[in-house]
């Protein structure tokens, strides 16, 4: 039987044990630097979206196959190297995601008031990692600079009554803070023009259809360039098409009175931050696009205005970091790879994986992962099957021993379904699908309680 | 609401969009494939996969496919589920190059 673990409990990690498992030639550990599984599923995935989370049921099916164990509360590169899992496993696959984001690289990035969108995700969503961000929701003019689904996501949360979040299972927090927001303009910017924004149109419509919010843009921004004009008109533009119809029908809504409003704006990067104390606004330079049809580029104009906003996010796109051990493509944000085969100086590194976005980079919905893994877990399991000399490892054998002996405490599956019901419990007294705990320390908690008991 | 599979993958069937389906809601007959509303959460992930566009959100379906909502309903209740990609039906590619992809 072939030893694997599997780093990371998000899509690509359980598409990957799944794909594994099923073969009946592997099993698999899952390492998880939380205590509780699942990824940008669990933390990701807004709110107000829940049936995108319901994949977890899937992945609850994949963990009760044979051969399977989460290993919850290590990280990898941290609390167990690279090298030291190498030899207890046949093989690593890294699907470790992209836990960080792009910054924007101005001047006054960091200005209080200017965050990243992943990190309001984290917060709104209840991560442990970004409980002691806070945002100033006293704000009333808010920019979100690019135009993905994460962006989305964020206008969303900001333009939605709150009353309209409170039965998601949102941390309470944010819905504490969100209920106080005195936020009522939300400026959506990209740079490049409506036909190439990102947003899928189903994301796209949803903000036309929040109660008491309206929209607005300059209907002078949907004259498209001869280029965009046959990029919508191609199959490959389909989406775009969708958006732009969208678009001009959110144009033609009449002038309406709403408690908040979602200005699109397009052809704008910023170029500056600007305050004091506290971020004051951005100044936008208008671009223009040239290049051939899907190959459009933003070029900037030298044309700059300001615009003034206490709260900026940033959201032009996740980023993976560099393990500890293994090459890494800083530019890309990934590591380097050959369909999933980690590659060092143009050749694999025996029994070294990856898949999901730390293998492509952040791009694709959840299911797009199943695919991105598969072809991941097939080449491991040739490589695997042609080297017939495979030595026998030790496993989590080997691992578990060496991780009680630095003192982690971590978590088995069982542990997190005790973790999954308690938060279950804890949300149905308020009407909530669950309530997440937010500190490790409560998980944990909740472990050794039961244990006790 | 789900997404459903229409006309285009009539004698294709290339299989893709069950690769990317998280869910597994995809059922087969030897013609086609056809998605279990009930299963599917319409997060959209076979929609650009298709070669042949034959999968649309309900929303952007165009109204002469409308009867689409119902089959799929139904024939996904009563055919097997299909899980792994598999061999696009002979003569797909032709049928393809038809349709204009």
């Amino acid at each position: 039987m072939l030893k694997i673990a599997v780093v990371g409990s998000g899509p690509s990690g359980f598409y990957t044990a799944e794909a594994l498992l099923k073969s009946s030639k592997a099993e698999v550990d899952m390492l998880e630097r939380l205590p509780v599984p699942y990824g940008l599923v669990r933390y990701g995935v807004a709110p107000d979206h829940p049936k995108l989370k319901l994949p977890a049921t899937t992945y609850a099916r994949t963990a009760a196959l044979s051969g399977f164990r989460f290993v919850g509360g290590v990280t990898v590169g941290k609390d167990v190297s690279v090298e030291e899992l190498k030899d207890a496993y046949h093989a690593v696959v890294f699907c470790c995601g992209a836990e960080t984001d792009r910054e924007l690289g101005i001047p006054g990035e960091n200005l209080p008031g200017s965050h990243a969108a992943t990190a309001f995700v984290g917060w709104y969503n209840g991560h442990p990692d970004f409980l002691q961000h806070s945002f100033d929701l006293t704000q009333e003019q808010a920019v979100i600079i690019g135009q993905g689904n994460v962006a989305a996501d964020v206008c969303r949360i900001l333009a939605k009554p709150v009353d309209d979040l409170r039965q998601t299972d949102i941390a309470e927090h944010a819905l504490q803070a969100l209920a106080e927001s005195r936020v009522r303009e939300i400026h959506i910017i990209g740079r490049r023009g409506p036909a190439q924004a990102k947003f899928t149109d189903k994301e796209l419509r949803e903000l036309g259809e929040i109660p008491r919010a309206c929209v607005s843009l300059d209907p002078a921004d949907l004259v498209l360039d001869p280029a965009s004009a046959k990029e919508i008109e191609d199959p490959r533009g389909q989406t775009a098409a969708w958006n732009m119809a969208l678009l001009r029908e959110f144009a033609s809504r009449p002038l309406a009175q709403a408690r908040r409003r979602i200005h699109f704006r397009f052809l704008e990067s910023p170029v500056a931050l600007y305050g004091g104390q506290n971020l004051g606004g951005a100044v936008l330079e208008k671009n223009r696009l040239e290049g051939p049809p899907f190959g459009q580029c933003a070029l900037g104009t030298g044309v700059t205005a300001r615009l003034d906003c206490g709260l900026l996010f940033r959201s032009v796109g996740y980023k993976g970091l560099e393990m500890p051990g293994l090459p890494f493509d800083e530019r890309r944000g990934i590591i380097p790879n050959r369909e999933g085969r980690v590659i060092r100086d143009g050749l694999p590194l025996t029994g070294m994986y990856c898949a999901g976005w730390i293998k492509r980079g952040p791009s694709g919905i959840i299911g797009t992962n199943r695919a991105d893994a598969v072809e991941t877990a097939n080449h491991l399991l040739a490589d695997m099957h042609t080297n017939a000399s495979l030595p026998s490892k030790a496993g989590a054998s080997a691992l578990l021993p060496m991780l009680a002996s630095r003192g982690l405490r971590c978590t088995s599956f069982e542990d997190w379904l005790k973790i999954d019901a308690a938060e279950i419990a804890r949300g149905a007294e308020a009407g909530k699908p669950r309530e997440k705990f937010v500190r490790i320390k409560d998980m944990l908690d909740i472990v050794s309680h039961q244990a006790a008991a | 609401m789900a997404t459903i599979v229409t006309d285009n993958c009539d004698l294709c069937r290339f299989t893709d969009c069950v690769t990317v389906c998280p869910m597994v809601c995809f059922h087969a007959d030897d013609k086609m494939l056809y998605i279990d509303p009930v299963v599917c959460i319409d997060c959209g992930a076979c929609i650009p996969v298709c070669p042949v566009r034959a999968i649309y959100e309900v929303k952007n379906l165009p109204p002469d496919k409308h009867h689409w909502i119902a089959i799929n309903a139904e024939r996904s209740a009563a055919l097997p589920l299909i899980t792994d990609k598999s061999q696009p039906l002979p003569g797909a590619l032709e049928r393809k190059k038809q349709l204009g992809f």
